[in-house]
């Protein structure tokens, strides 16, 4: 065999404290070893070019880069070692860069670090042999979990695009957080005027399939082929009948449950549609609060039904889709902000959220459109914004900043003075974080035109009297304490990953961060993509986002999705686990660890149990070439013998080190 | 068996005795049994901790190591700043560095970590509620109370780990159990100006003030504090903040223990209310006597 070796200097990244030139010697001492070299930078176009050149000229067999994480650049050199015309699995990555020159600073204990990496590296691709990839067909229909505006832009862009799109929404409504703002910044105009339309082309396009009211139940498959089973929960009502007339809801006479598209401010009937312009319009009913389905009796929605479309024996109801790729649009939370005592805990009706406050502000809200406060029913005077409720706050453990509340409390202080121009309002904040197109324009607006009070510092607490709220707190401007007396107090509470989020995580394999929000592969090159192939991110769950970041991000999604499954067909990673049937006893036990359900129990021509893989399943972790008793399954390009090799490349043998 | 060192600090035996006496006297009544520490010295109340932290940490460690003598492992007092000091020093001892150096100013070294709690926190924790419901036998009924903790009894929390700190509820569950009316006080951890009554009677003025315009807005006929200095600036300074501020509070602050007594049924002797500076028959009056036999 014909080795090249090539020690990338990665700029200063490596070279700083790697003696590079003294590496590529040492790799000529290597068994096979016929070329070593350094380059300034072997992902570069002449560093791949160096290579393919190599290979050609000293006709090599495989060839070993020493350079950064294989996470970075493996496919980069893969695809240059097959331009050279090699296989692509005849190329060995050594990570010298976040294995050896970040983390240590002594040269000669890193150039010898590295030496030892590249040797296990070439002890590897002396045993490596040329793996071929399967094709297989894929499934042109998307999935889109969330129906927020992220997730519709995405099944828009996706349906245009000729996709089938399947939709889940775990509401009775599409429209996410967006449906419930009154209107958006900067701009200041009507969120759902915009939103609408867009809402009605889901229902309209006839690509598009909405599930609403439903949740996904499991997920199988892989890349290309996902099988999804989607969970329609009972709503009572058989939405092929309801015309979303709305009689049920007047005559209904239980009045027990929160209005939870209203934020809690008011109740709702226990059989509802959440707001005029909801997409399915259809009727659902609560089974906590139904009469009928608590106590047996009632029944009047089905009595003045003009279609007969209520049904009380509904059950849930599972459905299965095949998919080619999913995008995950599941949103965010609002921050408990309960968790803050000092705010009152919820004891004073007149703190209230900032989302509470939009449904006040909102001509489809509670009270109509008009300011009212939530205790007495009165027009506020003076209403105090709390930024920074629930963000850049350690205490709390949330110490990211929820990145939009700046510019949603702007737009509630002019939104404010329109409504009620006899009002002064009042901002305390700690930065202003307001970095968009039109943005800080806007914030300033919001000060130098409509008057609103912004106080630099952090509000201690807040206590009733009388009447009305004192909001203390510090401006650390002009450094003193200050006392407001509010009528209304609103909380910009940060936000927060979906609830939920971690558990569909695990069911798509996409892992959260600490906090609950979606990884994304990369945080700048795939910033859509997760490390599940064919599974894509869209807004708010992989981080706070705002409106536009979030349309562009859904847009990007069905960008990617498009790419994907615009291939007629995909590969599969040929690194799989194979089963080899002369030493496989039938015992199972690799079809019983496998967590991708990759390996079913076959007979073989005597009627013998045999072990076999199916691949386009295999993911290549590995797991089940641990497990058998027999070494009967060996996990290709990380065979035992490989890892072996690798092994006794960094320490020898003394049986080894003596023939030498 | 219910055997607690108490420590009743230098206000329990001046400005606070009635304190003193009616915590003796409830936690006889509910079978607490509080042993005295004996030769028991000064914690270095709110000074030596802003001179010296080892010094102001071995004033107390020489208390706790009494304590310790003793065979006991808890010990309480009912003065907030004396649990403060104390609870501070067996935190710092925790080191074993600053623990060597205040034995070193000890005739006796402090080895054990004896843990320190406010009479407060042993009614709440080590009794039931349900036991002081059953000894009552002159309810609280008819009279409108805010409970008024102070800013250092539950705070801060990390040390002192008892109750809620912006918002507890201790004294505010023994009052409801004894059949008073609780009015949602909401400054019930804020400052009164503490020590500054002899050097700033202006900040106690306002800040008392303060404290008691929010009492009198929601209906309170009377305050019950836990903290000897707290009850010193809201119910002796109450004239003098009527004369600052020209106002005419009239509304007395008890110790939570005294009505606690009251509402047991103990000795009158033991309570203490002749001590108070703001008359408190008016408000005790409000209580609505039991029905004469039943």
């Amino acid at each position: 065999m014909r080795i090249g070796v090539f020690i990338c200097h990665c700029g200063s990244n490596i070279a700083a404290t790697v003696d590079c030139p003294s590496v590529a010697a040492t790799a000529l001492t290597y068994p096979d070893v016929v070329f070593s070299t350094d380059t300034m930078y072997a992902c570069s176009e002449p560093g791949q070019d160096a290579i393919i050149q190599a290979v050609k000229e000293k006709n090599l067999d495989g060839v070993v880069v020493a350079s950064c994480s294989p996470r970075m650049h493996e496919p980069t050199f893969r695809r240059a070692v097959e331009r050279a015309g090699l296989n692509r699995y005849m190329f060995e990555m050594a990570n010298i860069r976040e294995h050896v020159s970040w983390i240590g600073k002594t040269k000669d204990l890193n150039t010898g670090k590295a030496a030892e990496l590249v040797r296990m590296a070439v002890e590897k691709l002396r045993r490596d042999r040329p793996l071929l990839a399967k094709r297989f067909e894929t499934t042109k229909r998307v999935l889109v979990i969330g129906g927020g505006v992220a997730g519709i832009q995405a099944a828009l862009d996706c349906a245009d695009g000729g996709l089938e799109v399947i939709m889940v929404e775990r509401e009775q409504s599409i429209g996410g957080k967006m449906a419930k703002l009154d209107k958006t910044f900067p701009t200041v105009d009507c969120s759902s005027c915009v939103l609408g339309p867009k809402m009605v082309d889901v229902a309209q396009n006839p690509n598009i399939t909405l599930y609403a009211c439903s949740e996904i139940e499991s997920v199988g498959g892989y890349v290309g082929n996902f099988q999804v089973t989607i969970r329609k929960k009972a709503t009572y009502v058989d939405w092929n009948k309801c015309t979303g007339c709305g009689l049920c809801t007047e005559k209904c006479p239980s009045r027990k449950h929160p209005d939870t598209f209203n934020e809690n401010l008011c109740n709702a009937p226990s059989i509802n549609i959440p707001f005029p312009q909801a997409i399915p319009k259809k009727a659902a009913i609560n089974p906590e609060t139904c009469l009928m389905l608590t106590k047996g009796k009632c029944g009047l929605c089905a009595k003045v039904c003009p279609t007969k479309c209520i049904d009380f024996e509904q059950k849930d109801e599972l459905i299965n889709v095949d998919v080619g790729a999913v995008v995950v649009a599941t949103g965010y939370d609002l921050f408990d902000w309960h968790k803050y005592p000092q705010y009152g805990e919820g004891r004073y009706p007149d703190v209230i959220t900032s989302l509470q406050y939009e449904r006040l502000l909102s001509a489809s809200g509670p009270t109509g459109g008009h300011i009212k406060r939530p205790s007495d029913g009165k027009e506020p005077k003076n209403v105090v914004f709390i930024q920074c409720v629930g963000s850049r706050d350690k205490s709390v453990g949330r110490p990211y900043c929820s990145g939009f509340c700046c510019m949603y409390t702007a737009k509630q202080t002019i939104l404010t003075k329109d409504h009620l121009p006899d009002s002064q309002s009042y901002v305390f904040y700690m930065d202003i974080r307001s970095p968009g197109k039109m943005y800080d324009e806007f914030v300033r607006r919001a000060m130098e035109e409509y008057g609103a009070q912004y106080v630099r510092g952090r509000v201690s607490m807040i206590y009733p009297k009388d009447d009305k709220l004192i909001v203390r707190g510090a401006d650390t401007l002009i450094g003193t304490q200050v006392e407001v007396p509010a009528d209304l107090v609103v909380l910009a509470v940060g936000v927060e990953a979906a609830h939920g989020a971690v558990q569909l995580g695990e069911k798509l394999r996409v892992a959260p961060d600490q906090y609950g929000f979606f990884v994304e592969s990369h945080p700048k090159l795939k910033p859509v993509e997760t490390n599940t192939a064919g599974v894509f991110l869209a807004g708010a769950c992989q981080g706070p986002k705002d409106i536009p970041a979030s349309v562009g991000q859904g847009s990007a999604a069905a960008a990617k999705a498009l790419v994907l499954l615009s291939k007629k067909e995909l590969e599969s990673d040929p690194a799989v686990s194979r089963v080899n049937p002369a030493r496989c006893v039938g015992c199972g036990k690799c079809a019983q660890t496998c967590p991708f359900g990759a390996i079913k129990m076959v007979e073989d021509r005597f009627g013998n149990p045999k072990a076999e893989v199916i691949d386009t399943v295999c993911q290549g972790c590995g797991i089940c070439t641990v497990t058998c008793p027999q070494g009967a399954i060996q996990l290709e390009h990380f065979t035992d013998n490989q890892i072996l090799a690798e092994v006794n490349a960094l320490c020898p043998p003394k049986i080894l080190a003596n023939c030498e | 068996m219910n055997k607690i060192a108490y420590y009743p600090g230098c206000s329990g035996q001046g400005t606070s005795e009635e304190y003193d006496r009616s915590s003796r006297a409830i936690c006889k009544a509910l079978g607490i049994d509080l042993v005295d520490i004996p030769d028991w010295s000064c914690c270095g109340s709110t000074p030596a901790h802003t001179v010296n932290h080892v010094l102001s940490a071995a004033l107390s460690a020489r208390n706790l190591a009494l304590v310790e003598g003793m065979g006991l492992d808890t010990v309480t007092t009912p003065c907030p700043s004396c649990l403060t000091n104390l609870r501070t020093a067996a935190h710092k001892m925790e080191n074993p560095e600053f623990r060597a150096k205040v034995n070193a100013l000890l005739d006796v070294p402090c080895t054990k970590t004896i843990e320190a709690q406010s009479v407060l926190q042993i009614l709440t924790e080590n009794v039931d509620m349900t036991l002081i419901k059953s000894r009552v036998v002159k309810p609280l009924t008819g009279i409108k109370i805010a409970c008024y903790y102070g800013c250092i009894m539950n705070r801060p929390p990390e040390l002192m780990r008892f109750d809620h700190h912006e918002n507890p509820m201790a004294m505010d569950n023994i009052m409801t159990a004894l059949g008073a009316e609780v009015v949602p006080y909401p400054l019930k951890v804020e400052c009164c100006g503490a020590s500054f009554g002899i050097a700033r009677g202006d900040i106690v003025a306002r800040l008392s003030g303060k404290l008691l315009d929010a009492g009198r807005r929601l209906g309170a006929d009377a305050f019950v504090t836990a903290c000897p200095l707290c009850q010193m600036n809201l119910d002796m300074r109450q004239g003098q903040i009527n004369d600052a501020l020209h106002e005419n509070f009239k509304i007395p602050v008890f110790y939570y223990t005294q009505l606690l007594g009251y509402a047991l049924g103990l000795d009158r002797a033991d309570l203490g209310f002749e001590k108070l500076c703001v008359d408190p028959r008016l408000a005790l009056g409000r209580i609505k006597q039991p029905a004469q036999a039943s």
